[in-house]
């Protein structure tokens, strides 16, 4: 096991690292390009979609001049990415302050829900599936395989509802909404309570996802060849399974982990909303309400790159567990 | 292996009554279940015009926030006065509506992106992927949000967005479907016919990638149903008066604190149609693609389960290292266990090299598995028989006991050293823990003894290689590997599985002449499974000839070979070709073939 510590940091790993970060490129750039366009099809006048109907003349002529929009799509998609790469993300006139400086603010809290969510469905997720899996067809295995079909079945706007009645409402033991409390609050104990509630809603899919995925792998991994060899070496069943066939299983599970922070980011927009989480799922839905553009293409733009990141994390993840991906 | 195969086989020819993908899915119970439950719901929002319900719109200001089971509103009312119940139906038949025409859009755009793109193949096929690949990139919601962002807030605008997040799964399984179609030879013959691109894509693909496209939409729509409500409760699809489950959540969400019910109600309801639809959509999947079948496979047993209906007490006498009475070991098949070795008996003595050889099927891999409980179970059950290490019963005893003599005084070679070996851990790592089950030594010591295997194995660069892994290897390189692995704890007896079977001939001549040298130098005895005679005569003491379960012939190398008593041993004999034969082997093997061929008819 320790000598594999050296391969980690080895040159081969960087080489393959810088790879993968070189593979992003290409994919951020079409994910602008079909925000862009997205943004683009807007119909009637974009100034006016952008400033709202109320705009002076002045505002738009400003606007049209900033971003360009008297000239041909292509260079009006190059000023709008030189913008961003130089931090401009234009200003949202609703809010009456810069996308950007909103987004980073939003997208803090979103990282925190989302990323505390992760962490749980995968600790859950991975335990209960080798669980049901080495205990197939016992009473734990139904009982997670029941929860989970009710996991993956739940409309999490409506089991947030749900747990905000029950936990907040009838036992009064959390917090129903917000961050912070509004009075005293502002510590990480006061964050964190407000937290339990929301991040538990949020991660209830991607737990049974995991799981399921975890006990089909875990099962079919059992039944190679190489696990057999384990057992004719003489390993007791628990190194036979949880060293050698969690380790194979995991390398499958791995990116299905990176997809579920896709789906975790993807329902904060819910979640946020529903437990009032100042994320920017909830300034999205706000955004989309009072078509405040800008801002929704600057938030769709920065949750979708960060999606790719994540899953680029789960790519490297992958090449350490299995030496065969690294060429 | 090969007697699990050779199950199967059996289980083809006797299951000619195939049960129909209908009689599968009923047969499931979840399924069933989800299939009436969504039935039940899907007639009553189809007949809600024709129920006693009150108008789902009428407010009624008096009539406030009735509670549960009230007269005339048997589920209450909502903050505006109106009947929870004719809301519940009639939002039921808006969701349910709006999800399955997504469904049916993203179905129908994706699989013709999907049908064009593996039929084209080449650049149209990779330009449509990588655009495919692109809206993949988002996470799922976020461009549904993007698109009612550009259309603006409503029903149909919603509608559209999940359509178009949802064409990408459609596309991807179909295109895959469609490009192991493409070439097939059917395919060919229709465009040799002179058919056209779009009647072939029509006429001869879209039959075969239809069971794809429903099992891809049973268990999708659930999942629209759900997002399509979804952004109806963030007030982004439906808008009123007009109202579908979700909005009807959203609407309710604001009285949560004082009247729950309202918002239990539509969130239940989504609930159990998701629910239901994902029930029935995996049992199609199932039913449909048994490949598919998540968890499907039960977990191996540590140890074969050993259930002896026989038990000989009597054992050859003498310095037998290995002796095998009357060892019956059975796969559980549909109609009870089926035998794969029936009463197999052989001993074999220190130092000594016992050639098993048989055709695959034969249960030479089976009986060299059951030894020490190695079979997958289920389905495999040692059934009877004895099993005698050093005059130790080892059938009979506790699974620890049993896993302590694997890899200790009994260990295995198997065919295929890249499937047996994990991939995942450098083989010096895999035999150093080999060393470290039987051995109290550190790691550092077991990693040394590890690199004095490989030398013994003669593996090149063995300190070097030690931290390579399997893949890094070649087949030769890797099944010295799987020797020195065996080698580890000074065992007694080696069982070798075909060890040189997967390996060319070269590489192969030079494992036999390894395998013979440490036998001769550390004075193993040598259980060695083949199916080729040739083998056999070059390293083996003794041999055992199996068929179909069955030991048929036994004795020494050279008397069998001499003067082979049964047809079957005649026959594997002559498959053995011997230099300087020329045609003349091949029509020996015929006439043998031709001969067996007779007599069983």
């Amino acid at each position: 096991m320790f000598g594999s510590l050296t391969r980690i940091i080895g040159p081969d790993m960087l080489a393959y690292i810088l790879r993968r970060l070189i593979a992003a490129i290409p994919v951020l750039i079409g994910l602008s390009i079909i925000v862009f366009l997205i943004m683009a099809l807007i119909p009637g006048d974009p100034a006016t979609a952008i400033l709202g109907a109320f705009a002076t003349p002045e505002n738009v002529a400003r606007i049209n001049q900033q971003l360009g929009l008297d000239k041909p799509l292509w260079d009006q998609y190059f000023i709008w990415v030189t913008n961003m790469l130089q931090g401009d993300f234009g200003r949202s006139y609703i809010l009456n302050r810069p996308v950007l400086d909103e987004i980073l603010e939003r997208f803090s809290a979103t990282l925190i829900l989302a990323g505390t969510s992760l962490v749980v469905c995968s600790i859950l997720g991975l335990l209960a599936g080798i669980v049901s899996a080495v205990r197939q067809f016992t009473w734990v295995d139904r009982v997670v395989t029941f929860f989970v079909l009710i996991g993956i079945s739940m409309p999490s706007f409506f089991l947030g509802l749900l747990m905000i009645i029950v936990f907040a409402v009838q036992w009064r033991l959390l917090p129903p909404s917000g961050m912070f409390a509004v009075y005293g609050g502002g510590d990480l104990p006061d964050l964190i309570r407000h937290l339990i509630l929301p991040a538990a809603t949020l991660s209830v899919v991607a737990t049974g996802v995991i799981a399921r995925l975890t006990r089909a792998a875990m099962l079919e991994v059992l039944r190679q060849d190489y696990v057999r060899t384990a057992r004719a070496k003489g390993l007791d069943e628990r190194t036979v399974i949880y060293k050698h066939a969690f380790k194979a299983a995991l390398v499958s599970v791995v990116p299905v982990i990176g997809i579920q922070a896709g789906f975790v980011l993807g329902g904060a927009v819910y979640i946020e909303t529903v437990f009032q989480w100042p994320g920017i799922g909830a300034m999205l839905v706000k955004a989309i309400s009072t078509r405040d553009i800008l801002l929704v293409q600057g938030g769709v733009l920065v949750v979708a790159a960060a999606y790719v990141f994540f899953n680029l994390i789960a790519d490297v993840a992958q090449a350490l567990l299995d030496p065969r991906l690294k060429t | 292996m090969s007697g699990a195969a050779a199950v199967k086989h059996v289980e083809v020819i006797e299951e000619k009554s195939r049960p129909t993908a209908w009689q599968l899915l009923m047969n499931n119970t979840l399924a069933a279940i989800g299939f009436y439950v969504i039935c039940a719901v899907v007639v009553i929002a189809v007949i809600a015009p024709l129920l006693p319900i009150p108008n789902p719109d009428a407010t009624s200001l008096a009539e406030r926030f009735l509670p549960f089971g009230s007269e005339g509103h048997l589920l209450g009312t909502d903050h505006l006065g109106r009947d929870v119940l004719a809301r519940l139906i009639w939002g039921t038949q808006i969701s349910l509506l709006v999800g399955v025409s997504a469904s049916i859009i993203a179905a129908f755009f994706g699989s013709a992106i999907g049908l064009v793109s593996g039929y084209a193949g080449g650049r149209t096929d990779n330009l449509m992927m990588r655009g495919i690949d692109m809206l993949m990139a988002f996470p799922y919601i976020l461009l549904a949000l993007a698109i009612v962002a550009v259309l603006g807030p409503g029903l149909m605008n919603a509608l559209y967005a999940i359509s178009v997040v949802n064409i990408p799964f459609f596309a991807r399984n179909i295109r895959g479907i469609t490009i192991g179609l493409a070439h097939r030879e059917f395919v060919d013959a229709a465009r040799l016919s002179g058919k056209s691109h779009l009647s072939i894509i029509l006429t001869e693909i879209l039959p075969n990638v239809m069971p794809v496209i429903v099992i891809t939409m049973s268990t999708t729509v659930g999942w629209m149903i759900l997002e399509t409500a979804g952004l109806s409760f963030l007030g982004l699809g439906a808008q009123p008066p007009q109202a579908d489950l979700g909005s009807m959540l959203g609407e309710a969400r604001t009285q949560m604190f004082t009247h729950p019910f309202v918002a239990v109600a539509p969130g239940l309801m989504v609930f159990i149609i998701v629910m239901s639809i994902n029930l029935l959509g995996d049992g199609v999947r199932d039913a449909l693609d048994p490949r598919l079948r998540a968890g499907a496979l039960s977990r191996p047993r540590a140890v074969t389960r050993i259930e002896r209906r026989n038990t000989p007490t009597s054992q050859p006498a003498g310095e037998a290292a290995l002796s095998v009475v009357e060892l019956e070991t059975s796969f559980e098949g549909t109609k009870g266990p089926e035998p794969a070795v029936k009463g197999v008996s052989f001993s074999l003595n220190k130092g000594e090299c016992l050639g098993l050889i048989g055709e695959s099927g034969s249960g030479k891999s089976v009986t060299a598995l059951s030894l020490l409980g190695l079979v997958a179970s289920p389905p495999g059950i040692v059934t009877g028989g004895r099993v005698d290490i050093d005059g130790d019963d080892i059938l009979s005893m506790p699974e620890t006991q049993i896993t302590s003599y694997r890899g200790g005084k009994v260990a295995y070679v198997f065919q295929d050293p890249l499937t047996t070996l994990h991939p995942l851990f450098s083989i010096g790592d895999q035999v150093a823990e080999a060393i470290r089950v039987h051995q109290p030594v550190s790691q550092k010591e077991a990693r040394a003894k590890a690199v004095e295997l490989f030398k013994a194995v003669r593996l090149p660069d063995p300190e070097e290689r030690a931290s390579a892994f399997p893949h890094e290897l070649s087949g030769g390189q890797r099944q010295r590997v799987g020797i020195a692995m065996a080698l580890a704890n000074d065992p007694e007896i080696i069982i070798a599985d075909e060890p040189t079977t997967a390996l060319d001939v070269t590489v192969q001549a030079e494992i036999l002449r390894l395998l013979q040298v440490l036998r001769e130098e550390r004075g193993l005895a040598l259980l060695f499974i083949t199916h080729d005679f040739g083998v056999v005569a070059q390293i083996c003491d003794k041999v055992a000839v199996m068929r179909y379960g069955e030991i048929v012939e036994a004795g020494a190398t050279e008397e069998v070979l001499r003067n082979p008593q049964h047809d079957y041993t005649k026959r594997l004999i002559a498959c053995v070709p011997k230099p300087g034969q020329g045609r003349a082997f091949l029509e020996g093997v015929r006439a043998l073939l031709d001969r067996e061929a007779r007599g069983g008819a």
